[in-house]
């Protein structure tokens, strides 16, 4: 099939960019979206133009790295990551915008590719148990409840790709603080800090310029690894709690 | 030890007897002086390690402060001994390339983590974890860090819940745990078929609370470029910053390798994209031994190739040999047909014919060739490309039929919907197809039992070094010896090297660092400026392809000769005629995928000559010269029970220098185990 591809361009982080449109012909329908921009590199590269800049890595769906604004959808028209996201998706003829993620706290590197410094952050304010090599007990010391194990692993999934943030009219972070608060709140392990790793990642959050939750539900929607929207309750519960404590 | 079914194999081998042939590989190789293991302590093997941990020197904690430690990579070997050595008190630097440290290809792994913790009472302990071991890496592996490996299992399983690690529970409460290819005990730890991702994540945040807490500096989007050496000692690396250009120095008392496998050297594999060999062979050219390099493992259930704009290949979890079976038609003429026409009775389960006792559950490397040889016959399934249909049936009908759909959902539901999504075909109601592919990599930098490597002060962990898993790896090993490495060994190992320092402080200005900045400075503009007419990409595959055609599944004295040959000829023609657009000083993703090839290009010779030298087959390593009437792997103990550890030459005659490898032979004596001829018949 053939595709017209819209794609912003953007040399550096503090350039202007644009959107250039580029025709591309003899794309399969197995072929990965991703795949189809290595085509379309190829390309470039054999005609001396500069190829358009990506992230990706694992290109299996878990490890996060990559993510596009896809006909203005984060990860495009089908709920996974964009390197799952294959071309039988698209048709023939069709025209295809492809933009780096949207948010003023992920600010754009080069292209397509963006600074998500800021979720290591926000795991840095609180998103752990504390707990030094060496020092755990045993394993079967404390059994976990395989309901609340499984809650737990549900949430544990999210990849940190970003698209929670990207999919919201505030460009929040609710869905991704919401996720690994509830992952460690939901085990015996995580509730001697419930109430700090709250307070400090809200605190983080908030300082690295990601908007406010309003109960919209994109974040979910865009979410590849189908995230739900009650972990952002959750993540009121415990602010609350956390406040109601003294924190 | 004798009630694994184990025959040893005493009649005389068809193609080959040991010593009847020459030295396949003169001529390409220098012979070496024999090299060996002088850390481990010796005495009965499951006392060496406490005796190891008590001689190891301690480090005083107001010293720790004072003493820098350098960490490329953040995988389940990188992170998890950055986040441990910062919480004991070092300064740590943690380097990755990705843009943050939770991207680690560790984060793919399915199936789960091994660990003998006999919660099971099925007959598991740490000495049947060793033998399994040992015995699934064809007797390869040395035997004293297979056993440390063993012992320290049951601890990473301890640490991860108090993480945690949401692993799969039972309805009591406690753990679950399930069985894996290779063994016959249920001793593997998982969570769904997210097992390394949920790992990875508890060391990632490990390794973000000491970033919080001030003890690890992280460096994401840099790349490790070159080695420093002063005085024999490794002393710091250089590294690029991928988003600026700018080559920059790090210098430290000790610099730890977890830069993970070079499968990648294939072009296609199960790595990410990013996955490569540059960290651990600008330290093999800076005099690090690269051990076994041609132990590779292709692993038996990957989705099928579907063309020629494939970039990567995708695993579908060993833990779906549990349940599904794998079979052919017995008849070519039945390979187009839809597999669920086919009736039973012509269908071929051919694993479980020819290995009844272990079925659908043999070792990678058996279930890989087994694949192989079918799909040769003309018995492979799925479309054909290049004239072959490369694929067989993973079928899950009687597995549903047992279990009924959801308890399917429950255990490999994202397996299933990765599987739907890249095929667009539905397992649930039609056979997966599969095929082999290369997952892991079982050689590596040689390193001795404290995890160092031949240059003092430069330690290799997880993947990148070669020392746990032989000639192939266990399923759910890899998890394990990352964590071990990370969590429990470098730790205390590391600490022994450390009581000499803090050393001799270095300036940038030392003529040693300032050669190794300019190494990587002048490569770097050496690709800028050549105006050639190929793209990175197109060497790489051409790359892959010879390697996968010459040193993958099986390989032969005449086809790694001819490996060898190309791969002079390719890499000759890259480095004059490759084009990498674009400048230095900005996000620049052509010139870091020169480098990367440029070092596989490298590696890929190298392999092909250890292939070439190690005339018997074992484990992942297939010598078509060498095998039983049967078709059956066959080991040459009396010539080749040793690691092959690779010196790198220099040859200023040939492009970027790489001359002559000298071969140094560790030799591998086994105290508590008896060698035999592997059978899973």
């Amino acid at each position: 099939m053939k595709v017209t591809l819209k794609i912003w361009r953007q040399p550096d982080s503090v350039s202007p960019g644009a959107m250039h449109t580029y025709e591309l012909d003899g794309v399969s329908e197995d072929m990965s979206f991703l795949e189809m921009l290595d085509v379309l590199n190829e390309d470039l590269i054999v005609k001396g133009e500069d190829p358009v800049a990506f992230d990706s890595d694992c290109r299996e769906g878990i490890c996060g790295m990559c993510g596009l604004m896809i006909n203005g959808q984060a990860h495009g028209p089908e709920v996974t990551t964009t390197c799952q996201l294959h071309m039988r998706s698209f048709k023939d003829g069709d025209e295809i915008v492809i933009e780096p993620w949207r948010s003023d706290a992920f600010p754009v590197v080069k292209d397509l590719v963006v600074d998500r410094g800021a979720f290591d952050r926000i795991i840095q304010a609180g998103g752990f148990i504390s707990v030094n090599t060496g020092s755990a007990p045993e394993a079967h010391s404390v059994p976990v409840p395989r309901e609340d194990a499984i809650r737990a692993f549900n949430v544990a999934t999210c990849i940190g790709c970003g698209a929670c943030v990207a999919a919201c009219p505030n460009g929040s972070a609710s869905l991704f603080m919401g996720a690994k608060i509830t992952h460690l709140g939901e085990l015996p392990q995580g509730q001697p800090e419930r109430d700090s790793r709250v307070v400090g990642m809200v605190a983080q959050h908030d300082a690295e310029g990601f908007g406010g939750c309003t109960n919209i539900g994109e974040c979910t929607a865009a979410c590849p690894k189908e995230i739900p929207l009650d972990v952002i309750s959750r993540l009121n519960w415990d602010l609350h709690a956390a406040l109601r404590h003294g924190h | 030890m004798t009630d694994m079914p184990d025959t040893t194999l005493t009649g005389d081998p068809s193609h080959d007897a040991p010593g009847a042939h020459g030295d396949d590989a003169a001529g390409y190789y220098v012979p070496g002086s024999p090299i060996a293991d002088t850390k481990s302590p010796g005495g009965p093997i499951d006392e060496r390690w406490q005796t190891r941990k008590f001689e190891a020197r301690l480090v005083n904690p107001a010293n720790r402060r004072k003493l820098d430690i350098i960490i490329v990579g953040t995988g389940l070997a990188g992170g998890s001994a950055a986040a441990t050595l910062g919480e004991a008190g070092y300064n740590v630097k943690s380097f990755c390339y990705q843009d943050s440290p939770r991207r680690a290809h560790s984060i793919a792994a399915q199936g789960g983590i091994n660990a003998a913790k006999n919660y099971k009472e099925d007959g598991d302990s740490v000495h049947r974890l060793f033998y399994d071991t040992v015995k699934g890496g064809d007797y390869r592996s040395r035997e004293s860090n297979v056993y440390r490996l063993a012992e320290v299992s049951t601890n990473i399983i301890d640490q991860c819940v108090a993480q945690g690690v949401p692993f799969a529970r039972e309805y009591g409460g406690l753990l679950d745990n399930r069985s894996f290819g290779g063994v016959q005990v249920s001793r593997t730890f998982y969570a769904r078929g997210q097992t390394g991702q949920q790992l990875l994540i508890g060391a990632y945040q490990a390794l973000e609370r000491q970033v919080a807490a001030g003890t690890v500096t992280q460096y994401t989007r840099h790349e490790m470029l070159e080695l420093i050496v002063v005085d024999g000692k490794a002393r710091g690396i250089i590294a690029r910053d991928l988003v600026t250009g700018e080559i920059e120095t790090h210098l430290a008392d000790v610099v730890v390798l977890a830069s993970g496998g070079y499968g990648n050297v294939f072009f296609l594999s199960t790595n990410a994209m990013g996955s490569n060999v540059t960290a651990a062979w600008r330290a093999h050219r800076k005099g690090a031994y690269m051990a076994n390099p041609c132990y590779t493992q292709i692993h038996p259930t990957c989705i099928p190739v579907t063309g020629s704009h494939q970039s990567k290949l995708t695993l579908m979890s060993e833990s779906l040999r549990n349940d599904g079976r794998i079979w052919v038609p017995k008849k070519k003429a039945d390979c187009e047909k839809d597999p669920r026409d086919i009736p039973e009775e012509d269908r071929d389960y051919y694993l479980e014919r020819i290995y009844p006792s272990f079925g659908n559950l043999v070792p990678r490397d058996i279930a890989s060739r087994a694949a192989k040889n079918v799909c040769d016959e003309g018995r492979g399934v799925g479309p054909e490309v290049e004239g072959v249909r490369r694929g067989v049936y993973l079928d899950f009908s009687a597995a549903i039929e047992r279990l009924g759909r959801d308890g399917i959902e429950e255990k490999y539901d994202n397996l299933f919907d990765m599987y739907a999504r890249i095929t667009g075909e539905n397992p649930y109601e039609t056979p997966m197809r599969i095929y082999p592919a290369v997952h892991y990599v079982m050689g590596g930098l040689w390193v001795d039992y404290d995890l160092q490597s031949t240059i003092p002060g430069l330690f290799v962990t997880g993947e990148a070094n070669f020392s746990d898993h032989g000639a192939n790896r266990l399923g759910a090993s890899a998890l394990m010896q990352g964590l071990a490495d990370g969590y429990f060994v470098l730790p205390h190992t590391i600490r022994d090297y450390l009581a000499d320092g803090p050393f001799e402080k270095i300036e940038e200005s030392h003529p040693a660092v300032v050669e190794a900045k300019k190494a990587v400075e002048d490569r770097v503009a050496h690709f800028l400026g050549t105006s050639g007419t190929r793209s990175v990409d197109s060497y790489h595959r051409e790359l892959g392809n010879i390697m996968w055609e010459y040193c993958g599944m099986e390989r032969t004295e005449d086809g790694l000769k001819k490996a060898i040959d190309l791969i002079r000829t390719l890499k000759d023609d890259f480095w004059r005629n490759v084009k990498v657009l674009g400048t230095n000083d900005s996000l620049n993703q052509s010139l870091e995928k020169a480098g990367r090839v440029a070092d596989f290009m490298e590696l890929g010779e190298l392999m092909c000559i250890d292939a070439l030298n190690r005339r018997e087959s074992c484990g992942g390593h297939f010598r078509a010269e060498s095998q039983t009437e049967d078709g059956e792997a066959l080991r040459h103990d009396d010539q080749f029970a040793y690691v092959a550890a690779w010196e790198f030459a220099t040859d200023p005659d040939v492009a970027e220098g790489m001359g002559t490898p000298v071969l140094h032979k560790e030799d591998l004596v086994y105290t508590a185990i008896e060698m035999k001829q592997r059978s899973y018949k």
